[in-house]
């Protein structure tokens, strides 16, 4: 199953797409950086992460089927 | 109740009534921002009843305006928006009370304003205001509703919210404003006009069920529009342990409109040469000049006669694809070029130059000939 991995907003702009699946490691700080390794350009960006639809603080540990979003911050009016 | 016919079909829902009528018509809000989210809110909140609303926007109708903002049309072109806004709500429901500010939201003037209203909506296309009003609101102990779009994309949400306890405020998604160039505004990336009308819509919605106290309120959680997808995404909100005490003396030692380049102050201290596009015409007839677009790889339409294409969003990590030579660089609106312009004069250390007004001043300037 691995980590479904949603990106939003401008995100999207470096990752070219919207969802991917990501193979099972075991929490989000590791998740990142291979995210990061993959997507060198997140580094420049500010974001937060929600695991299952909740916004998280710190390192988290990840279970299979768990879904990280990569969510920035919006201004257009 | 002298309006009652007006309210009938919504105070004859089950749990509206007398009751949540009067709420709307005692409320006091206040609307920053009159564009495409400030428009659906006011139309909706005043055809609603909401007795006072505020709105306030310094600028002035435009023609690429109107395909979002659809409570303007072409004959209101130059006016101010909230004297335009102001005499068409009017015209909705002359029963409430519209109160004009045309100008902008600032340190100077918020406290005193938003003192005086129940609830803000935010309507804002820039993350100073965002911050300001978030600041200002938690200090003046006073929900806002805030609304924002990303491309094809919009989310909404409530801060600060005091019927809740511990309610969550923006700072804690993001503690620190984000720095002026890190994103794009509106202005340069485009937005589709149904968007902000949907997401303004919710504001809308979110505000009447706060006055009124009806049903389950985006308390804590933020929820994500895609108009590609046509789907919702929620994410429940949590206090965030590195978010700042926002008190009277955080509040005067922030500096909204600067706080966003703080980082990157020296970039600002970077003279750029802006040329026009008469001007990079002529570049464009010497031999071995280069032309950079800076647009990201989704905006159209593409154009022959840059030799490279590096996303704003990736030119940190993409200097060594430059040559040493004077970079000419373009995008859409000559905005994002000018800090591109400025980061690599800086960090690669070749004289650039920056096209005043972009591709959409080249276009019209070609097509015109």
């Amino acid at each position: 199953m691995g980590i479904k991995v949603l990106f939003f907003g401008s995100v999207t702009d470096i990752t070219q797409v919207g969802e991917l699946s990501w193979d099972y490691c075991a929490d989000t700080n590791i998740l990142m950086k291979g995210l990061l390794g993959r997507f060198p350009a997140l580094a420049n960006k500010k974001y937060f992460l929600a695991l299952n639809q909740q916004i998280i603080h710190e390192n988290c540990q990840l279970k299979q089927g768990d879904t990280v979003a990569i969510m920035p911050p919006y201004s257009g009016g | 109740m002298a309006d009652y016919n007006r309210y009938i079909r919504q105070m004859i829902l089950p749990g509206f009534g007398v009751d949540a009528q009067q709420k709307l018509a005692e409320a006091k809000v206040l609307i920053v921002g009159m564009g495409g989210l400030g428009c659906p809110i006011l139309q909706y909140l005043a055809g609603a009843g909401v007795g006072t609303i505020g709105i306030m926007d310094a600028d002035r109708v435009s023609l690429s305006n109107l395909h979002r903002q659809v409570l303007f049309d072409e004959s209101d072109i130059g006016q101010l928006k909230v004297s335009v806004a102001a005499k068409k709500i009017k015209k909705l429901n002359s029963g409430i009370q519209v109160m004009q500010y045309p100008f902008q939201l600032n340190k100077e003037n918020a406290l005193y304003i938003i003192k005086e209203f129940d609830c803000v909506l935010d309507a804002t296309d820039n993350f100073g205001a965002k911050y300001l009003i978030n600041d200002v609101c938690v200090l003046l102990n006073k929900t806002w509703i805030y609304g924002a779009v990303s491309e094809y994309e919009g989310q909404v949400a409530v801060m600060n919210n005091i019927q809740i306890p511990d309610s969550v405020h923006y700072r804690h998604l993001f503690p620190k404003q984000p720095l002026r160039n890190e994103f794009a505004s509106c202005e340069e990336t485009g937005v589709i006009g149904v968007l902000p009308g949907i997401i303004g819509t919710m504001q809308a919605a979110e505000a009447i069920k706060w006055i009124t106290r009806l049903g389950k309120m985006q308390n804590s959680r933020l929820l994500n529009y895609h108009f590609l997808s046509g789907s919702w995404y929620e994410i429940g909100l949590t206090h965030n342990p590195e978010a700042p005490v926002i008190d009277e003396s955080f509040f005067y030692q922030t500096n909204y409109d600067m706080e966003c380049i703080n980082e990157e102050e020296e970039l600002d201290d970077i003279d750029i040469a802006e040329i026009d596009v008469k001007q990079l015409l002529e570049v464009l007839k010497q031999p071995g000049h280069f032309v950079l677009d800076v647009r990201e790889l989704h905006e159209y339409p593409t154009v022959d006669f840059v030799h490279a294409r590096i996303p704003m969003s990736v030119l940190k990590e993409s200097l060594d694809q430059l040559p040493n030579q004077p970079v000419y660089i373009i995008c859409h609106q000559g905005i994002r070029s000018v800090y591109a312009a400025q980061y690599i004069k800086l960090h690669k250390g070749v004289e650039t130059y920056s096209v005043k007004g972009g591709l959409t001043a080249y276009f019209n300037t070609v097509n015109n000939e």
